[in-house]
Order: C-alpha cells, then structure tokens, then sequence
C-alpha cells in the first residue's frame, strides 16, 4: 500500500509526473492553483506501487511518496 | 509506512523561479541529493553563475559565492585552492560556461581542479531572452537566428563534455538527461560518481546536463520535454566520455 | 641595527606581501611586472601557500575574488592591458565588498602602448574602472621601500574596508634597485571576517554577491558603499609634504614623477626659490585637505605627470578658491621620462 501526496502550491503544471507513471494514476486536474498553474492530481491511489518516479521527474520537488 | 521520496536536506523548500518544465529544478534537485549522500552540505561552498542559475543561493543551503559570467571555474579554483577542504561545485549554463567562460573552463580543467561542474545545456540563453547559444542545433530558431542557427556563419553547436573529455586533467565527464525515468536514474548516478571524484579527492568532474527550456524553445513542457530526447540526444549523445577511477 | 636589503621595487612589493600574510598569488605574466609572479611563484609552494599562472587576466581576478571570498589574504599583479581586462573582476569585488590587493606596475598606452613608465592609468584607478560606479584603494610608491611598506598597508586597508586596493607603480618604482628596510608587518586591530564563505557547518548560509533584485536593495547597498568611501577619505588620506612650509609654489606629483620633480625642487632650492613638493601617496582616497591647507597659504600649484592631465582634475577640485594651477605633463613613451633639469626650466617659469 503506497500512495503520494502532491503540494498543489508547488505544482506549476507541467506535467512531466503524467508520463513518468507507468499506470497513468497522475493526471492534470482542471482546477489551478493560487498561482494560476493547472495542477496535477494522483488517482486511483490504490494501485500505486510507490516507485516514486513520478517525484524523480517532478522539477518543482512537489511530490512526496509514501510506501 | 515511511516516506521514500522527500525533498534533499540540501536543498531550501522554497519555490523556485523556473519556468513550468524546466529541468533546472530537476538537476538542483539531483545535486542537492548527491550533497545529501556524501554528507558534504556543511562543508560545501557553490559557485553560482550568470543566467537561469544565478539564484542557487536562493534554492541551496549552503554557502555561495557569485562569480561573474563566465567566471564560475577561475572563482571556483580561487575557493578551492584557498580551501582544499571545501567541497566546491560550479553550476553554469550553456552561454555561460561554452561561450563567454570557455577560456575559464578549460583551463580549470585542464589544472585538474578538485572540482565539480554541473553544466546544463539547454541550446539557447534562457535568462536574457531566447538568444541563439554555441549549443544552438544547427536550423534551430532563435531571437537572434530567426532564419534558424547556419552552420557556415554560426559554427556548429559545441559539445563540451567530448571536448573536456579530451583533457588529461579531466578524471570524469559525462551527458546525461531527465527527460524520461531512465534517464534520470542515470543522470542521478552519473552525478553522485562526479561528486565521488571530489569526495576523494580524484580531480575535476563534469556533468553535462541536457534541459529543456519550454519558454524560449516555444513549446509545452511535455513537447519541449520530448525534444531533449530527440534532437537534442541525436546531436549531444548521452554517455560517460571520461571515468578515470572506474567508478 | 636594521637589515637593509637591496633589492628591485617588484621584488620588495613581493616581499611584502608575503610578510603581510599573503599566501595566494594568481597572476599572468606581463611586461613590467613579471617578477612579481616569478618571485611569488618561488616563494609561495615553500610557506604553503599556493601560486598559479592563470590562463588570463581574467581569470586571475577571479581566482582572486574566489579566494578572497574564503577570507585568505590574496593579490593578482599586471601591467596596464592587464589591469584592463580585470576591470569585471575589480567591479564585482567591489560590489561584494571584498578585499584584494592588485598591482598596477604601468605601462604606456592607449593599445599596447610601449613599456616605459607611465602614469595614464590615474583615471582607470582612482575613478573606479569597470562599470557600476566604485572607487577602490589607490596607493602610489615613490621608492622601493614605499613599494614595500605600502603594499603591507594595502592588504590591511582592503580588510579594513572591505574593497579591493590597487598599488599603481610603474617601471621606474618597479624595475629601479635601492636599499629597503624589510619591515615587520605592523600590529592593527582588524574587524572579524564574519562574511567568509566556509561551508556552513551547523551556522546560517553565507553568500558573497554583488547582485540585489530587491525593491530598495542596490540603492542602499550603493549608499552604504559611498558612505564607506567618505570614511575612508576621512581618514586615510595620505600625502608627503617637502619643504612646504615657506613655498611661494607647491610642485605636485605622485610615484616616479614625484622623485624627479624632488630633485628639480632641491635643485629651485639651490637657486633660492621658494618651491616646495606636495606628493599624494594615496591617489584615492585623494588628499584633498593636504592641498587645501597648502593652497590656503601659497596661491600656485605646478602639477607634473607621466600623462597629458589626469591627476590635475583632482588637484583643481581640491585646492583653495583663489590658487592657481599649471600642468606640465609628458605622455608615455620611450624618451619622454622628463630630466630634472626640465622640470626646474618648469618651476622657474611658473615661480615669478
């Protein structure tokens, strides 16, 4: 059982986090963040195996996993 | 349950002030690692440059000194010489360090410095605007190649970390790239190997760092992204040019 | 009974500054300074210290700044096309308040100019050369011993400051031989390099910069800078005084001009002129008092360079309302070094 949690302040929408998941469990949202950045949300938090390379990938530091 | 994934001690939990997309982030984030692992923080002193990396300050707990552009490798050997004990890294960007800094860098290397340097090319001049860089592909669009960089007239893009390869003084050189997790697990052992150098004391390192730059190339993050893979990795080949040790 | 050495100008500089504590040199070799380099290039490896020939001027400046930023005590030494390309560095010393000794043993110019002895570099070293608006230390030796006990003072006015200071010799103080005491370094009371850059270790971050984005920032940081500069005219304002007293003309001129226009005042002396010399010893801070307080009592000046008129700007801006200033001045080159013979022709005529 591993999830992550995503900083949405920190998140400036780039997106890189979506193709770094094998399982596409972390898509874009629709909303934005205080700053106007569409952010990235985690999904179907139960099949995530905690590989963390959605956090290797991020450039802002604004994911953090737990596993 | 622990946490396997959390922010380097080295590096300050601050935002940064990168574009979206921009491996910038990504390539602190691996080097403040890097400090964390050979437990090097309280001892290092970085030498920032001019351009997109001119705010390390802002982004690393550690001590800093700012060099002028160019300069970061002539700044960096006065710190070390002065302080062998120091752990000392350059982190500079293409126009900085290929152009205006090639004198500087090349020398540094060849001394065989005791020294680190991060060099992220991103073929043009981030901070300034857009502007056409010696690591500009040939064709690429510019502020200042609007008709796409010529070959005849602009020289071909350089590729510095063959070049330093070629240095007796250099003891490891090596490309790497985050733009897809394999990459960047070998991006991140390739620079904790450069960092090894200087741990033990085995001489000048080089990390040549592709990045995007969504911004200036005019693209989305996840296209710009796929261009480092593509054509940037066509013309500037991922791999380890030089690895004296054997790390 | 003192030791008394007999050595080159470059040399005893060299000496000196290893007396004074330096122990990192980073220079580029240039004509008429390169013994400062190969003097320190022997020395240094036997005290520990460390000595490169840097691949540029440029690059020596920052090796420099790099080392100073460390807090060590550290000088670069060139010769005028050299002390141009490390115009950047001195800039982005200053801005980030940092010390550093840097020779300037002058050649004649503009371009490559020649290597006879010059003093054209007055503007580029007192008037802040690089771009940003700065001043730095500028000390002026007239003999191989000031070319010694000036470059210890040099080392501890930049700590004391925090600002690059500059020797500005030339070939003449340079490359001429003469007997110099070999000083100890003095005791002075130096503020604590609480700024250096060290590895944090378990302290707060320290960043050695010259750049302030910040609303108000670089203005301050300007303010407080121009303030240091007023302190420094305040009180480090050094000048030599020669038969002054009774003058009804004061001859001014600094480093190797001031020795010649010495003999040719003894020599007006002689004649039963009244003439007198007022050497400035630091260009900058400029002793603006000393030509006050003489221009206050004699109404004539005479100042001699190795140039066309660069240091008389200053005299004019110093002096009494109602003194009068002439200018003999002769630009470098071979054979332009003026006899003391032609300077006396100078005061005499100025005398009546």
């Amino acid at each position: 059982m591993a999830y992550i949690e995503i900083d949405e302040s920190r998140c400036k929408g780039c997106g890189l986090c979506t193709l770094a998941c094998s399982r596409k469990l972390v898509m874009m949202s629709d909303t934005a963040n205080k700053q106007g950045y569409v952010t990235a949300v985690a999904t179907r938090q139960d099949q995530c195996t905690g590989c963390s390379l959605c956090a290797e990938i991020c450039p802002d530091v604004a994911i953090v996993v737990f596993k | 349950m622990q946490q396997v994934f959390k922010k380097p001690v080295s590096l300050k939990d601050v935002q940064t002030h990168f574009c979206p997309g921009c491996h910038h982030g990504t390539f602190h984030r691996l080097v403040a690692e890097a400090m964390d692992e050979f437990g090097v923080q309280k001892r290092t002193i970085g030498v920032a440059s001019v351009g997109c990396s001119v705010f390390l300050y802002g982004y690393f707990d550690i001590d800093v000194v700012e060099a002028p552009h160019g300069r970061a490798p002539a700044v960096a050997t006065g710190v070390k010489r002065a302080r062998p004990d120091a752990f000392v890294f350059t982190y500079q960007g293409d126009g900085d360090l290929a152009a205006i800094g090639t004198s500087e860098i090349i020398h540094a290397a060849n001394r065989g410095e005791d020294m680190t340097v991060i060099f992220v090319n991103n073929t043009t001049y981030g901070m300034t605007g857009g502007q056409m860089a010696p690591t500009t592909l040939v064709g690429q669009r510019t502020s200042t190649s609007p008709y796409g960089r010529n070959q005849g007239k602009d020289g071909a893009p350089i590729r510095m970390a063959e070049l330093l390869a070629q240095l007796e003084g250099v003891a490891f050189s090596a490309r790497v790239a985050v733009n897809n997790p394999k990459n960047l697990m070998d991006a991140k052992r390739q620079i904790k190997k450069a960092f090894r150098y200087q741990a033990e004391g085995k001489g000048f390192s080089f990390i040549e760092a592709l990045s995007s730059c969504p911004t200036n190339w005019g693209m989305d993050p996840i296209k710009a992204n796929e261009r480092v893979g593509t054509e940037m990795c066509a013309y500037f080949p991922l791999g380890v040019f030089k690895n004296a040790a054997e790390f | 009974m003192t030791k008394r050495l007999f050595m080159k100008g470059n040399e005893a500089l060299a000496m000196a500054a290893i007396e004074a504590g330096c122990r990192y040199y980073f220079g580029y070799p240039i004509t008429p300074q390169s013994d400062i380099p190969e003097y320190m290039s022997r020395e240094l490896p036997k005290l520990g210290g460390e000595f490169i020939q840097a691949e540029s001027e440029v690059a020596s400046i920052n090796m420099l700044l790099g080392a100073s930023a460390t807090g060590v005590r550290a000088m670069t030494s060139s010769s005028s096309p050299g002390i141009s390309l490390k115009q950047e560095g001195i800039s982005y010393m200053a801005g980030a308040e940092l010390p550093g000794v840097i020779v300037n043993i002058c050649r004649s110019g503009p371009g490559l100019g020649g290597i006879d002895a010059s003093q054209a570099d007055y503007f580029q070293a007192v008037k802040g050369g690089g771009h940003g608006g700065y001043h730095i230390i500028v000390l002026a030796p007239a003999s191989v011993q000031e070319m010694y006990d000036l470059t210890m003072l040099a080392f501890d006015l930049a700590d004391i400051y925090r600002m690059p200071a500059m020797i500005l010799g030339d070939s003449v103080v340079g490359q001429m031989k003469e007997p110099v005491v070999p000083n100890k370094r003095p005791e002075r009371n130096l503020p604590p390099k609480d700024w250096v850059v060290r590895g944090k270790g378990d302290g707060e971050q320290r960043v050695v910069k010259s750049l302030y984005l910040g609303d108000g920032e670089l203005e301050a940081h300007n303010w407080k800078l121009h303030a240091r500069y007023g302190e420094l005219k305040a009180k480090e304002a050094r000048w030599e005084e020669f038969m002054l007293d009774d003058a009804e003309l004061v001859v001014t001129a600094f480093g190797s001009a001031a020795r010649i226009a010495k003999s040719a005042v003894m020599a007006a002396r002689d004649k039963g002129l009244k003439v007198g010399l007022l050497r400035p010893i630091t260009l900058y801070p400029f002793p603006e008092k000393g030509f006050r307080a003489a221009t206050d009592r004699c109404k004539k000046v005479l100042d001699i360079e190795l140039n066309t008129g660069q240091m008389v700007e200053d005299v004019r801006l110093s002096i009494a309302r109602d003194a009068e200033v002439f200018f003999y001045g002769r630009p470098p080159g071979a054979g332009s070094l003026p006899t003391p013979e032609e300077l006396l022709e100078q005061i005499t005529k100025h005398y009546v």
